[in-house]
């Protein structure tokens, strides 16, 4: 993934001095976000730290799989973090920060219940933004090739001489 | 006179497309001494240029120029450019293709006589009796060296066959086997045996799937009678005023428009461009379109009833491991009225990567009903059904005026709604998949809805009566002497197997007429 390496080798400490949390995982600081123990960090171009890590967590809601750390999330939004399509995203994500308010919640990332942010989800899944999140992440999430091991997707085989000798035959439980 | 041929040289038969029906017929001509100009959109990928990587892939090999589509088939929600997953390149969809390769079953070229009358269905019996193909079912069997004929061995079962296999007979079915594939299943001739990589879809890298590409296309340009000209997209066909097809117009490489002249021209560019190209023709003297009096160009078009079911087991089956399409059910595939549909179905295995899952497996739908089926992919077992759609004039093919491609040619609009015995085929053919993974055990099922489509066929429909159809029972145009469609676009109805087996002997027994009638002088 491309992180930056600026947020990244400074201790949580140094980390957290810099930025506040935003929801349950990310911190933001000026122009990125970071995994709590700085573990990841991504910079952004033209988004808001805030609009990005919303964003990161709404990715997630839409395709929860618990097994799949953030970091393959905020990869997979970086695609929206362009000076042509930022005022569009940032829109979008005001958006869902007011339908958050409107079910009583502070702001979308302050929803703490994944059950509520997915309710807030349903009611704008007919919107532009949400189909535009949404069909974004099935290549931007899924073809990343790091993930495919949390899969058990063995990806390309050619190189090892497909599985002729590796197993195609080896189910051992019928 | 050798390849490569003058752009003025009317001696040649021109061919446009290089897939399963134009890559045989021009190999076949050739080897006859004809000289042939093969025209193809795409460009020129071999064993060594395939990518084991299914996005990768679909970017170096698929046809994605627009198109647009109608209907209520759920591919026009969620597909609406891309109706059908289709290669543009030397080869065709054999590049793409699994390799499964069917014979009709005899009642199946004679639908309406056995069927009868379906309402809202465009039934009719094929011109051809089924032991006038079946020479030519052997000769394609041995040209593409199909398991399980001519002495050849079948293929071994994968993980994803073995639990497809177990789950038949637990539910009592008999005819499952690892299948006909034109798949290299010894170290016999001059492909490399099955290595089990199981990218089949990507494009064999081993060269073990028979594809035009590297088998029809070069031994017919080793013969020296034919000249593949790459990336040369065929705009219209041209006639002269005694309504004889007389050359081709095409944008070459640079964009350019050049005219190749022609004695014969066949059209073999898959079911939607075929129509297209026959549509954008159209002139003073077929103002509906080339070949076009009876109306039909374009219509009947069919797909086959499909649908996928995934199984999810509580133990690995990793289904991606071998060959994607592993082995088949067959006990489905008759014609059995009772069962409350005409015409049958096959089950066949299937395995799609992780992205073209997490893609296809139930588009636009999200949240943890649809990732926890992700989350136990290693664990999936998969199937897909074939069985026989209905014609219906109103599933069609027709120019989109509106759009238009690189080239400024109109593109196809694709139009297609179920008819009621595809809709009652495809449900119990689900009961019958879903019924397999479930007796073995497995945890959830998954029906899946169709992909864009694979197979196209019918839009240029063989008819015996030039009133009925678009060409004769040798692919000759009614209206047009020396035209000929040579793809799946001639199939008069679908029957429940694979197509391209059936097209690959039509081509054949085409290249003997069009040899014949030229030898005789009469084209
Ligand atoms: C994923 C997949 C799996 C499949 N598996 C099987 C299987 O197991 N068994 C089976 O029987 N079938 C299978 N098929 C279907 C099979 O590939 C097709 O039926 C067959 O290739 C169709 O042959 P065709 O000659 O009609 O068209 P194609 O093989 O598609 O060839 C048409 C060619 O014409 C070219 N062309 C189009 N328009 C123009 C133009 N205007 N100018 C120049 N060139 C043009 C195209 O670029 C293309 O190369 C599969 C298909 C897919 C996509
Ligand atoms: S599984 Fe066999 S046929 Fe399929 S791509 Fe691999 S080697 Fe080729």
């Amino acid at each position: 993934m491309e992180t930056t390496t600026s947020p990244k080798g400074m201790t949580r400490r140094q980390l957290l001095s810099r930025a506040t949390a935003a929801g349950a995982t990310f911190v933001v600081g000026a122009g990125f976000i970071a995994a709590p123990d700085a573990a990841w960090a991504v910079e952004m171009k033209a988004l808001s730290p805030e609009t990005f890590a919303t964003l990161t967590q709404m990715a997630r809601d839409i395709y929860p799989h618990d097994k799949v750390a953030d970091e393959y999330y905020a990869t997979a939004v970086q695609m929206y973090d362009t000076n042509e399509g930022a005022e569009g995203i940032e829109a979008g994500i005001a958006g869902l920060n007011e339908a958050a308010r409107e079910a009583g919640f502070d702001s979308y990332l302050g929803t703490l219940w994944e059950a509520d942010r997915v309710k807030i989800l349903r009611s704008m899944e007919d919107t532009d933004f949400f189909q535009q999140i949404r069909s974004g992440l099935v290549t931007g999430l899924y073809n990343q090739k790091a993930i495919w091991p949390i899969f058990g997707y063995e990806g390309e085989s050619y190189s090892q001489g497909g599985y002729i000798n590796r197993g195609f035959d080896d189910i051992n439980w019928l | 006179m050798a390849a490569p041929f003058d752009l003025n040289d009317d001696s040649v038969v021109v061919i446009i497309g290089t897939g399963a029906g134009g890559g045989t017929l021009g190999n076949e001509l050739a080897q006859k001494g004809i000289s042939v100009v093969a025209l193809e959109a795409g460009g020129r990928y071999l064993p060594q240029d395939f990518i084991n990587d299914e996005w990768d892939s679909f970017g170096q090999l698929a046809w994605t120029d627009t198109r647009t589509t109608s209907g209520e088939w759920r591919v026009s929600r969620d597909f609406k450019n891309l109706p059908a997953w289709i290669v543009k390149a030397v080869g065709g969809t054999t590049t793409h293709w699994a390799g499964a390769s069917l014979r009709f079953q005899d009642h199946e070229w004679k639908a309406r006589t056995t069927y009868g009358d379906v309402a809202g269905a465009n039934l009719m019996d094929w011109p051809i009796d089924p032991r006038e193909i079946d020479s030519f079912y052997t000769r394609a069997e041995e040209k593409m060296r199909v398991t399980r004929t001519g002495g050849r061995p079948g293929l071994p079962g994968n993980n994803n066959y073995k639990v497809f296999e177990a789950g038949a007979k637990a539910i009592g079915k008999m005819e499952v086997s690892t299948g006909h594939m034109a798949i290299n299943s010894d170290e016999t001739g001059d492909r490399m045996m099955c290595q089990q990589t199981g990218f089949c879809f990507q494009g064999c890298k081993w060269g073990a799937k028979w594809s035009t590409a590297y088998t029809e296309v070069p031994e017919g340009e080793a013969t020296g009678n034919m000249e593949v000209r790459e990336r040369a997209h065929v705009a219209r066909i041209l006639h002269d005023a005694s309504g004889k097809v007389t050359g081709v117009e095409y944008f070459d490489k640079d964009g350019n428009l050049q005219m190749q002249k022609a004695r014969i021209v066949c059209v073999a560019g898959n079911s939607f461009e075929s129509p297209r190209l026959l549509l954008n023709s159209a002139s003073s003297m077929f103002p509906d379109g080339l070949a076009n009096s009876s109306g039909q160009v374009g219509r009947n078009y069919m797909r086959h009833v499909t649908g996928s079911v995934y199984g999810i087991f509580d133990k690995p089956v990793k289904m991606w491991r071998g060959t994607t399409m592993a082995g088949i059910m067959q006990d489905e595939a008759g014609h059995n009225p009772e069962r409350g549909f005409v015409g049958g179905y096959e089950l066949e295995t299937l395995s799609l990567g992780l992205p073209f899952m997490a893609a296809f497996m139930d588009p636009g739908s999200w949240g943890r009903e649809f990732t926890t089926a992700l989350d136990s992919y290693e664990n999936m077992a998969g199937m897909w059904i074939v069985g026989e759609d209905m014609p219906q004039e109103s599933n069609r093919v027709t120019l989109n005026m509106d759009v238009k491609d690189q080239h400024g040619l109109p593109v196809a609009n694709v139009n297609f709604s179920d008819h009621p015995n595809d809709i009652a085929m495809r449900d119990h053919a689900f009961k019958t998949g879903m019924a397999m993974y479930e007796a073995l055990g497995a945890t959830r099922v998954l029906p899946t809805p169709p992909y864009p489509s694979t197979h196209n066929l019918g839009t240029n429909r063989m008819s015996a009566n030039a009133a009925d159809g678009v060409v004769d029972k040798n692919g000759k145009a009614h209206d047009v002497p020396n035209l000929f469609i040579s793809d799946g676009s001639q199939f008069t109805t679908g029957a429940a197997e694979n197509p391209t087996l059936t097209i690959v002997a039509l081509a054949i027994r085409q290249a003997e007429h069009i040899a014949a009638e030229m030898s005789r002088g009469n084209i």
